[in-house]
């Protein structure tokens, strides 16, 4: 999507909650305000259990996750009417943090579907299969990767390059990120991170980048920084914000509870 | 016959679980194999090879009677194949391996005749030799054949039952030294169908045989495979693709009995559920004897549940003999739909209906590539994506209904 279109994910005072399994609600997300523009980058971080995940869970529509209150919108549009499949075709994407293996779907079959279902057409062969090759080439992945079932056997790194190959080739309007980052070496990091950035580059990407640790920050630089502490934005700025963390850590966030 | 009433074998305590009958055989190898229909008692359903069946559902066709009924043939023979008929003298004394259960014995004894389907030896035969069977009433058919491959020929022969019968049959594969043959059974029965089978290969010195059994349509399938190896060096595989609707019941057991040494063995079967009832059985017995040396088996089976009120059984046994083998394992396994494999593909804009399709297809892929005769698999893929189409339509109208 080449357009110069402002496309705008804005979550207001979303509250989430989740089944234990106990079948017992618990609140995960306590009133989570958050406005993603294209061509912008928000790093959330926290501490674990702050809930990052289930942000992006929730954004995604992942059944588990129940939003009690609040809203989601893209464009004026209600998310949290949509299903899994619309929110995708609605120009959402999640990167996930453990991505499930689909044995017998190759990798190949599986793009070609997914690209069809958020075109609402099938791409050109001749064109599509040059785009899946080269996005293929510039993530290091081996050609031979397409044959294989999706995630099937994937080292930690492979399944991560795949989830960003799928980012380049389905161009959403809003990706979200979910600790793309965990379980990278630094080279993958650094290859996982240039594919992020020629997306932000070519289409004017709007990026939700969640993470624990602020290594990632180094190669995807954010214009916003958000520090999730339970279930809330505890502190908001800019990219500065990642460096004293990185210094300081969560410790001042998380006050004693005597 | 109904499970609550005594048959004349059982003792007047048959109903309470008496050890006698509940004691297992100490080997896989003691199961009775016998021409004699006295050899094996009615089954009352607790037996270890009956356990599993609806016996109250088959009727009359473990009676001892013959019917004269048979199922419409229908055959395409390339050159050289040739189709006769054998008494049942005769292929007693041929040396094809005895009938293991009653239905079987039943079956062998009131036949009236044994078809033989014979492929020459170094014969290479290129397309499949196809056999088409029709049931057109529903009546009891005793079913009776034998194939016999000839040392180094080479041929695929696809059997294709169809219409309604209530249809027991025993069907001796025997491929000479080095032959190379595949046999696909296909049931795609009408819903009324009952279909007992007992299909036994012989492999050749260096020879290998692939049983290839797709089991779709019908009331009851139960399909016995067994494999015994006529000299060393030989390889079995047997691939299987079943997929249970509500009320059906898709029974497969396998024996692979490995006596004679360096032979290999491989099993693959994978199967889905769909509908309240829908139930399937998967045994494979591998035994390895003491003189099997060099023995290489392994057995797998898969089961999808895709719906609720479904079940799958799955049972594997390895009996060894000898430390002296290359390799012997087995996996089994049932699990449901995948919850998550659906959000993954639907968070990358895949309807529901697609992405259940896909991961299903997917889950069939490894057994259905390594079919290797394109008409069954594009056959196979086509008939599942049928299934799944009406399981789409069920649930749409029963949203429908609810909303």
């Amino acid at each position: 999507m080449s357009d110069n279109t402002i496309h705008t994910l804005d979550i207001r005072d979303l509250h989430v909650s989740v089944e234990g399994e106990d079948g017992t609600a618990r609140e995960i997300l306590s009133g989570v305000t958050l406005t993603v523009r294209s061509g912008e980058t928000h790093a959330i971080m926290g501490p674990n259990g702050s809930g990052k995940s289930t942000l992006a869970y929730a954004i995604a529509g992942h059944p588990k996750y129940t939003v009690t209150s609040g809203s989601i919108t893209l464009d004026g549009e209600d998310v949290l009417a949509m299903g899994v499949d619309e929110r995708a075709r609605a120009g959402l994407f999640l990167a996930m943090q453990y991505p499930v293996e689909i044995p017998g779907v190759t990798v190949s079959n599986f793009l070609r579907t997914a690209k069809t279902a958020v075109d609402g057409e099938a791409p050109k062969l001749r064109t599509w299969v040059k785009e899946v090759n080269s996005a293929m080439a510039a993530l290091r992945m081996d050609p031979a990767f397409a044959q294989r079932g999706v995630n099937e056997g994937f080292s930690g790194g492979e399944k991560k390059r795949h989830e960003i190959l799928q980012l380049e080739l389905l161009q959403p309007k809003i990706a979200v990120l979910d600790e793309t980052d965990s379980g990278l070496d630094v080279d993958a990091l650094k290859i996982v991170s240039e594919g992020v950035n020629r997306v932000r580059e070519s289409s004017n990407l709007g990026v939700l980048l969640i993470t624990h640790y602020t290594r990632i920050l180094r190669y995807i630089k954010p214009d916003f920084v958000h520090v999730f502490i339970d279930g809330r934005i505890a502190e908001q700025g800019g990219p500065e914000l990642a460096d004293q963390l990185e210094d300081e850590g969560y410790d001042r966030f998380l006050t004693p509870t005597a | 016959m109904s499970l609550l009433t005594p048959s004349p074998t059982q003792s007047p305590d048959a109903h309470t679980h008496s050890g006698e009958t509940m004691v297992p055989d100490a080997s896989r190898a003691e199961r009775t194999r016998s021409y004699a229909v006295a050899d094996f008692p009615l089954p009352n359903g607790r037996e270890e090879e009956w356990r599993f069946t609806p016996i109250d559902r088959l009727g009359s066709l473990l009676r001892d009677e013959p019917t004269g009924a048979c199922l419409d043939w229908a055959e395409s023979l390339p050159a050289g194949v040739t189709l006769t008929t054998m008494s049942v003298e005769e292929w007693q004394e041929s040396g094809a391996p005895k009938p293991a259960d009653r239905a079987a014995a039943v079956a062998a004894a009131h036949s009236g005749g044994v078809a033989v389907l014979t492929v020459p030896a170094e014969a290479e035969i290129e397309e499949p030799i196809r056999v088409s069977l029709r049931g057109n009433d529903g009546r009891v058919v005793h079913g009776h054949r034998l194939i016999e491959v000839g040392h180094h020929a080479k041929a695929t022969i696809v059997l294709q039952h169809a219409g309604s019968a209530a249809y027991s049959e025993v069907l001796s594969i025997v491929a000479g030294d080095g032959a190379d043959l595949t046999v696909v059974t296909l049931q795609e029965w009408d819903d009324d169908a009952i279909h007992l089978g007992q299909h036994d290969v012989v492999v050749g010195r260096d020879a290998s045989v692939r049983h290839i059994a797709v089991t779709l349509g019908g009331s009851i399938v139960r399909l016995n495979t067994n494999a015994t190896y006529a000299g060393p060096g030989g390889a079995f595989e047997a691939l299987g693709v079943y997929f249970a609707d509500a009320g059906q019941h898709l029974e497969h057991r396998l024996f692979v009995d490995h006596e004679a040494p360096h032979c290999t063995s491989n099993v693959e079967y994978k199967g889905a559920l769909q509908g309240d009832g829908a139930r399937t059985v998967w045994v494979g017995d591998v035994l390895i004897r003491a003189s099997a040396e060099g023995t290489d088996t392994y057995e797998l089976n898969r089961n999808l549940l895709l719906t609720d009120g479904a079940r799958a059984d799955s049972v594997p046994n390895l009996e060894i003999e000898t430390g002296e083998i290359v390799g012997a394992g087995h996996a089994a396994a049932t699990g449901r739909f995948d919850d998550e494999q659906l959000f993954y593909l639907m968070a990358r804009g895949i309807p529901e209906a697609e992405a259940r399709r896909l991961v299903v297809r997917g889950f069939f892929a490894s057994v259905i590539r390594r079919i290797g005769v394109a008409e069954i698999s594009d056959h196979l893929m086509k008939v599942i994506e049928e299934e799944l189409r009406a399981s789409d339509a069920a649930l749409v109208a029963a949203a429908e209904g609810t909303a």
